[in-house]
């Protein structure tokens, strides 16, 4: 569905471009979000008469193109509008990009799940190809010739027999007048006369970016601002009891303070509550909150200790738990006497800790809100904002900032409803800032789990069965008070979708408690199910005495669309039919990334070690090698890491290589030192010397991304270069000290090689 | 009354002398390029350099930085981009960009004293940095280039 406007004449429009600019919209509904805006009496019409801008082109030559989705560094806002202007044959030099506010026209906003391009490719493409459309048919109205005879050229329209020329400037206010045409009468041009798409372009903003120039959301300033901090309850859930704020007031720049209240439960995406401290300045907003006293009632979930869950979930991932696919039976398999191996893998609660800690500037008067936010999520900025103050939605407009960082954090609106709610109660525009500490200690924090794996292993050293239970607070329990089962769209996050061709196979899901907020992570699900999937593949192929490369491909079996045994997969939010699991693409990339690594000659020992893992995960393909040194001291070195990726068709090369190095990165911070941990409730990481993130002397110090040329349709990149690194990392630390990794971080291992390295020795 | 120079420009500041000098250049003289990132000295967002060298402006208080002559991210490359800039454009370093007006401050420091750096000053020199999103690699390249370009 994707109806496309001409919008030129109307007010909204006359208001932003000049007149005679030609401006077209789509009103759009991707695949992936059918099902949630499909809202009982919404038609396609509807949206056409409230239309989003997409394109303008104005009589300058300035073709102006909307990113609608939020930019936190994976270059969507130059990838999106890369693909319209190719098919408008627009020139790249004119183009100025302008980041949308939030407008549920646009579809959903929330720039998560790595599918911005898989969901508006086709969108973007049909308006440059309608816009181009309607310039050759002003231009052969002109010339009075057929527009079969005219075609588009970089920003100009020729007619080839006579060699007139008219720039989109000098055609946009005719074009203008023209009607849309129908969606059959576009035409695309082919793969070959691409002039943007799969070819490497900077980002637009590129020279911004290098001059400190850009908007951030902590950089907003509006007129009469005041600035705020707030003290949290300490352990979720808690409340302020009383406060003193005595000696707050005479910390010099502090105005007032402001108590939030608590949130009603399930939290979703409320403020935390607390007390806020106004300043006229950050620093004497911090300032006047290390003088506050609060005395807390923390609540329940003071019994809360890490160490002590952890324990309690892995007893419960010992025990049968609810069957989410199911093929053959494994427990008859297991009864046979074969040779049995079992291991627990486990990762802990995981904090964000994006450059720029959670930031909102939010302006309430006259029962509206103007927000201005580094957000993902813009549009549930409105509705949580409006859902606080009890106002209209209609009444709350988000603007979106750069983003200094995301990863899932900034798909949560809190941040944004305390400013709103703090602006509301002082009566003035009001900037929130989250100092390092808030940021690690009030976080959506990427979910613990532990998962037990079992198999049954074959003469040949193939499991002939297979079982699997993962345990872990699920992120439906921030919407549902009580939620402890996973949903299955985050078990389909590697765990229901194991793709081993295992005639006897049991995925499993157990129960778990939450007691913090659970979220989004880069990667989410898929960091820890790929983690114990793909090293206890690697655990197997030891045993065997196998190749781990030659094991992997084996234990995929051949190339076919995956059987998922009648499993609830909602892939991705994509069709099964357009983006099925192909274990050919699967095996191609493992293929790819072991002859691009020099796999088969590789020589490990003396400290040295190779790790392959491969994973399928926001319907794209991945396999990584990654190499590594550990000293005698036990200090780990990344010399290499090499990734093939299949991730359909490409945009934009440069950007998708930049993401899967940064994805080694990310990976590395997780693998090293990622560890959230509490105390009586309370969250015992505070900033970057007890949570600390890989650094360039710790980060891989070479990353060689490999793409497949793929005919498939687009799949995700900002994410699935996560999963199979941290597990290629961990079987590589494995062949080079013979210490199997079970438990994350590394930071908590000695990793001084072990006597017993001998059956570490590939074969 | 506290008086420096920020980027040539003569400035007076006559509050808490406590205060960072991260947050003055930000919140009171609107210079947003520096970015807050840990607060305490710890990942190198708000790097700026004082008299050529690289400090961490979030720690650096407003009576350290007195007399001084600070430079922060608009102020670099006066009259066109400084050679680290160009390096940084070439090789499309910037992901979301927040933490590299530090990174490109604490290269700029590194180059002025060592015009040839190899991997292991680079390391040291650019540890304290942190860059979220992992654009370490092209940091590294784009180092070398800037060293290049300067020589």
């Amino acid at each position: 569905m994707n109806a496309i406007a001409n919008v030129s004449r109307r007010e909204f429009v006359k208001a932003v471009f000049s007149t005679g600019a030609l401006v077209l919209s789509a009103s759009l509904v991707p695949e992936i979000l059918r099902a949630q805006t499909s809202a009982p009496g919404a038609s396609p019409k509807d949206a056409v008469l409230r239309p989003n801008v997409f394109v303008a082109i104005q009589s300058d030559e300035t073709v102006s193109i909307v990113a609608a989705r939020s930019e936190m560094g994976t270059g969507i806002s130059t990838a999106l509008p890369l693909v319209l202007a190719d098919e408008l044959d627009a020139d790249w030099t004119k183009v100025k990009i302008q980041q949308a506010d939030a407008d549920k026209r646009y579809g959903d906003q929330d720039t998560d799940g790595s599918h911005s391009v898989r969901s508006f490719f086709d969108v973007m493409r049909g308006c440059g190809a309608a816009a181009r459309y309607m310039l050759i048919q002003a231009a052969a109205a002109q010339w009075n010739v057929p527009a079969a005879a005219c075609e588009a050229e970089l920003g100009t329209v020729i007619h080839r027999g006579s060699g007139r020329k008219a720039t989109y400037g000098q055609l946009a206010a005719a074009a203008s007048k023209l009607p849309v045409p129908e969606q059959a009468k576009l035409h695309f041009k082919p793969k070959g006369a691409w002039r943007y798409i799969g070819k490497d372009t900077p980002r637009y903003n590129l020279a911004a970016l290098c001059t400190g120039q850009p908007v951030f959301g902590i950089d907003q300033r509006v007129d009469g601002m005041v600035y705020a901090s707030v003290e949290r309850p300490p352990v979720f859930g808690g409340k302020v009891k009383w406060y003193d704020e005595k000696e707050t007031l005479r910390v010099r720049g502090v105005h007032q303070t402001v108590a939030i209240p608590p949130f009603d439960p399930p939290c979703a995406f409320q403020a935390l509550g607390g007390v806020a401290v106004i300043a006229d300045n950050t620093w004497a907003a911090f300032q006047g909150r290390q003088k506050l006293k609060v005395v807390w009632d923390n609540g329940p979930n003071t019994t809360y200790d890490s160490a002590k869950y952890h324990d309690e979930l892995k007893a419960t991932s010992r025990k049968p738990c609810k069957v989410i696919r199911n093929a053959g039976d494994v427990e008859a398999e297991f009864a046979k006497h074969g040779k049995i191996v079992e291991a627990d893998y486990y990762v802990p609660l995981l904090a964000h800790a994006s450059m720029e800690p959670p930031v909102a500037v939010a302006d309430f008067h006259d029962g509206k809100v103007t927000v201005w936010a580094p957000t993902q999520d813009p549009q549930t900025v409105q509705s949580a904002i409006a859902s606080e103050l009890d106002i209209p939605v209609e009444n709350v407009t988000c603007h979106v900032t750069m983003l200094g960082g995301g990863f899932g954090r900034k798909s949560m609106a809190d941040f944004s409803v305390e400013a709103a709610y703090l602006s509301k109660a002082v009566g003035r525009p009001v900037k929130v800032a989250w100092s390092r500490e808030d940021d690690i200690k009030f976080d959506y924090y990427n979910s613990t789990s532990a998962m037990y794996m079992k198999a049954a292993v074959g003469k040949d050293g193939k499991p002939t069965a297979w079982l699997q239970r993962s345990t872990f607070p699920p992120i439906p329990s921030i919407f549902k008070v009580g939620a402890v089962y996973g949903d299955p769209g985050h078990l389909g996050q590697g765990w229901t979708d194991i793709p081993f061709d295992i005639p006897n196979l049991r995925v499993e899901n157990g129960p778990a408690k939450a007691h913090v907020r659970i979220g989004w992570l880069r990667s989410v699900a898929n960091i820890y199910h790929a983690f114990a999937v793909q090293c206890f593949a690697d655990e197997l192929a030891h045993l065997a005495g196998r190749d781990p490369f030659d094991y992997l491909l084996d234990l995929i079996g051949p190339p076919r669309i995956l059987d998922l045994n009648g499993a609830d997969y909602p892939n991705y939010g994509a069709s099964y039919k357009s983006y099925p699991i192909d274990t050919g693409r699967l095996r191609r990339v493992l293929e790819l990334a072991a002859e691009k690594s020099g796999w088969a000659k590789r020589k490990p020992g003396d400290g040295t070690g190779w790790g392959i893992a491969v994973h399928r995960s926001f319907v794209t393909y991945v396999a990584t090698v990654v190499q590594v040194e550990v000293n005698a001291k036990g200090e780990l070195r990344i010399p290499r890491v090499d990734m093939a990726v299949d991730a359909g068709l490409v945009v934009d090369p440069m950007l998708v290589r930049t993401q899967f190095e940064g994805a080694a990165v990310f990976g590395t911070s997780v693998a090293r030192s990622g560890e959230i941990t509490a105390t009586n409730g309370v969250i015992d990481q505070s900033n970057f010397f007890d949570y600390p993130v890989a650094r360039i002397n710790e980060a891989p110090f070479q990353t060689d991304v490999h793409i497949v040329e793929s005919s498939a349709p687009p799949g995700g990149v900002g994410e699935p270069g996560v999963p199979p690194f941290i597990a290629a990392l961990c079987n590589a630390i494995y062949t080079a000290t013979g210490k199997r990794v079970r438990e994350l971080p590394l930071s908590r291992i000695d990793l001084r090689r072990e006597g017993a390295d001998s059956k570490s020795s590939p074969s | 009354m506290i008086r420096l120079r920020v980027n040539g420009v003569e400035q007076s500041f006559d509050g808490d002398p406590q205060m960072p000098l991260l947050w003055y250049l930000r919140d009171e003289l609107g210079l947003m390029g520096t970015k807050f990132g840990c607060g305490v000295g710890l990942c190198g967002a708000c790097t700026v350099n004082q008299g050529g060298k690289a400090i961490r402006s979030c720690v650096t208080a407003m009576s350290s930085a007195a007399g001084s002559e600070i430079t922060t991210i608009e102020g670099l490359g006066r009259g066109g981009l400084h050679p680290v800039q160009k390096a940084w454009m070439q090789l499309n370093v910037p992901q979301c960009g927040y933490c590299q007006s530090g990174q490109m401050m604490q290269a700029v420091a590194l180059l002025k004293n060592n015009h040839k750096p190899n991997d292991a000053d680079i390391d040291k020199a650019m540890a304290g940095n942190i860059c979220r999103c992992g654009t370490y690699q092209k940091i590294r390249a784009a180092i070398k280039a800037a060293a290049q370009e300067s020589a």
